[in-house]
């Protein structure tokens, strides 16, 4: 079939075409890129469902365009992040953050269509790769560090996954992306192992808070938007029903809440609020039930839209004061009304407003583990949901645009980003209001209403009254100027008691083996060698040198009294010579008679 | 349209408004928890959710119980750390 147009296609090969364009058209290709992204996946959604493009490459059968419901929702929403994303990056003059954003999303639409865990692993790797590049690209020392703790994670989860995957395979599993068998086997655990380290499964999450503030502010946006959420559709594909993840999701939800009291730094604190979100997702998958997988592949395509404007708020503020920190912003709500109000919506979406996106999706999971029967899942998902509105509807906007005034000289950002932030808003409000486009796409038919009576009030009391706690309580919610510690200490600090193991223990038990070679190896090798120097060297070879030696220096003081330079003396040595020669063969006539 | 946004947004920041914007909110809490008491539950699924205003109680617990909780974990367990931590 040649009809069907995998996304990537203009991804990968524009990433490599872009630096070759200059000014104004260099920007129209980062538009028309995404574009034609959009138009491949309208054009799918008219072929019917299947496989297209496999190809054999060493004897593995590797499928590019594995093509359903659920691939097809994951498309649209990368691709249509991807347009909005390099449209808010419009204003940056440097193509190498563009070659990394549109490789990576070439990455997660290549995840999102692989049959094969084989094409699947590439397309993962790739990801990982080309990411990086959006955190070292801030050239910060503390950006490069975090980029490569980054990197190594992912390099470890990526082994993770593949070793699942061979095990899986040479236990005649088959290559076929689609849901295992859940039996405890090894191959099973790696490879969740592999997927959960990107979704950021807590205690697996710590690079996510780590690296995602340190990126460039157009470079996070694309983070926020990419990595954990290729990661839910692999475990929507993969792993639905493992009761494991209920119980991990549930937890999560709650981490990024509590952890994103703390923090100070505006961009970690929406990062501490990606892991919440995703847990919503990760628990739906766990139960495994159509509505609660609806649920995770709604949630995930509403958080999206809404992460990825609360990220383009908070760094259209960073792009125009310079500042990070909560404790150093405040009052910009004079001077950037605009970008607050496009923020605002953002956190009415990821809190879950009424005719918000995110009231839509979030509480199509919280309904499915009511029905599923499992109340405490419930409310605690709906616990961590009052803590979302706590953080990322109230206290982030309250500290960085209200509070004390910072006095910062701030103005709105360019208008690409307001623009770019202003058609993510536009969707947030667009499918809370409408949610049947999006509830068409979902892989399974949906029959759950969200706008009923009861679910309205409810949803608004929990948010309301959260919002009374707040003001309550702000006193105690003053943000601090610290910096908390996570999962992330074990490799950050932990590799400093690696260091002192190596300095210490290690150095001195080198010291001792050190030791014991000078005493005994070295000095019976010495001993050893100075007898073969007395006997061999002395003896043998240093007395046949200087025998030799003699004896021509013997020889040369006898000639060289023959040699005068007087011409008689020569002529009479000649005559001696001459008579001498004579005088033998005279001789020998004469015996020989 | 953009006027009228940074007229609204002015509005709410300005200090002098404060009381005003303050018994807007009280009024919009106090609308939430009646209607809470005049709408269907047919979809019912536990106990609590058949209880009017129980919604705004557990919100309002739940953000207190979230600020607390963590502001003990944060300071009581050690996970708050000078900026400097990782880098000395």
């Amino acid at each position: 079939m040649t009809e069907w147009i995998h996304p990537s296609v203009f991804y990968i090969p524009g990433a490599f075409l872009l630096p070759f364009l200059r000014g104004r058209i260099q920007k129209v290709g980062m538009l028309l890129i995404p574009f034609l992204g959009m138009a491949s996946m309208y054009l799918m959604m008219r072929l019917p469902h299947g496989t297209y493009w496999t190809a054999n490459f060493l004897g593995q059968s590797m499928c590019f365009g594995s093509v359903d419901k659920l691939s097809i929702v994951f498309g649209w929403v990368f691709t249509i992040m991807s347009f909005i994303g390099m449209m808010y990056a419009l204003h940056v003059d440097e193509a190498g953050q563009h070659v990394a954003a549109l490789l990576y999303v070439g990455g997660s639409l290549g995840v999102t269509f692989a049959g094969d865990y084989l094409t699947l692993f590439i397309f993962w790797e790739l990801m990982a790769f080309s990411s990086v590049y959006l955190v070292f690209a801030r050239r910060e020392p503390d950006a490069i560090a975090a980029g490569f703790r980054y990197i190594l994670v992912h390099a470890f989860g990526g082994v993770c996954l593949l070793g699942g995957v061979v095990l899986h395979a040479l236990g005649g599993g088959s290559m076929i992306v689609g849901p295992l068998e859940q039996d405890g086997s090894l191959a099973f655990y790696l490879m969740l192992i592999g997927v959960i380290i990107n979704a950021a499964v807590p205690p697996l999450h710590a690079w996510l808070t780590d690296a995602y503030p340190e990126g460039t502010v157009t470079g996070s946006v694309f983070m926020s938007a990419f990595t954990t959420k290729t990661a839910v559709y692999v475990l929507v594909r993969v792993f639905p029903g493992t009761e494991l993840l209920v119980y991990l999701g549930t937890i999560m939800a709650l981490y990024g809440v509590v952890y994103a009291v703390l923090e100070n730094d505006a961009r970690r604190l929406l990062a501490y609020h990606i892991v919440s979100q995703v847990g919503y997702m990760v628990t739906g998958v766990g139960i495994g039930t159509e509505m609660s997988l609806n649920g995770s592949v709604s949630h995930a395509f509403a958080h999206i839209l809404y992460k990825g404007l609360l990220f383009m708020g908070a760094g259209a503020v960073i792009h125009m004061t310079g500042r990070r920190k909560l404790t150093e912003l405040g009052g910009l709500y004079k001077t950037m009304p605009i970008t607050l109000v496009l923020y605002m919506i953002g956190g009415f979406a990821i809190s879950a407003f009424p005719l918000f996106s995110g009231f839509v999706t979030k509480s199509m999971v919280v309904a499915a583990a009511s029905h599923d029967h499992r109340p405490l899942v419930a409310l605690l998902l709906t616990m961590a949901s009052s803590g979302t509105f706590l953080h990322t509807g109230l206290k982030l906007p309250y500290y960085m645009f209200f509070g004390k005034d910072s006095g910062l000289e701030a103005k709105e950002p360019p208008s690409n980003m307001i623009w770019a932030m202003t058609v993510a808003a536009f969707l947030c409000i667009a499918i809370g209001c409408y949610p049947k486009p999006l509830y068409d796409l979902l892989p399974f038919p949906v029959d759950f209403d969200p706008y009923t009576g009861d679910h309205v009030t409810g949803a608004l009391g929990i948010l309301l009254f959260t919002g009374l706690g707040f003001f309550m309580l702000l006193k105690k919610l003053d943000p601090e100027p610290t910096i908390s510690i996570d999962t992330d200490w074990f490799y950050r600090k932990g590799s400093r008691v690696f260091m002192w193991l190596a300095s210490k223990p290690v150095a001195k038990t080198d010291d001792y083996v050190g030791n014991i070679y000078q005493t005994w190896f070295s000095r019976f090798t010495l001993v050893f060698s100075d007898i073969f120097a007395r006997i061999f060297d002395v003896r043998g070879i240093d007395g046949a040198v200087n025998g030799i030696a003699n004896f021509f220096l013997a020889l040369s003081r006898l000639v060289r009294v023959t040699a005068t330079g007087l011409v008689r003396h020569y002529a009479a040595t000649m005559l001696i010579g001459g008579i001498v020669i004579l005088g033998y063969y005279l001789f020998a006539t004469l015996m020989s008679l | 349209m953009i006027g009228m946004i940074r007229r609204i947004v002015l509005f709410i920041g300005d200090p002098a408004n404060s009381k005003k914007v303050k018994k807007i909110g009280i009024a919009m809490l106090i609308v939430t928890l009646i209607s809470d008491f005049f709408v269907h539950r047919e979809h019912a699924m536990y106990i609590w959710d058949k209880i009017p205003g129980w919604s705004a109680l557990y919100g309002f617990v739940s953000c207190v119980v979230i600020i607390l909780a963590s502001k003990f974990y944060g300071h009581q367990c050690g996970i708050m750390r000078d900026e400097d931590y990782y880098n000395d």
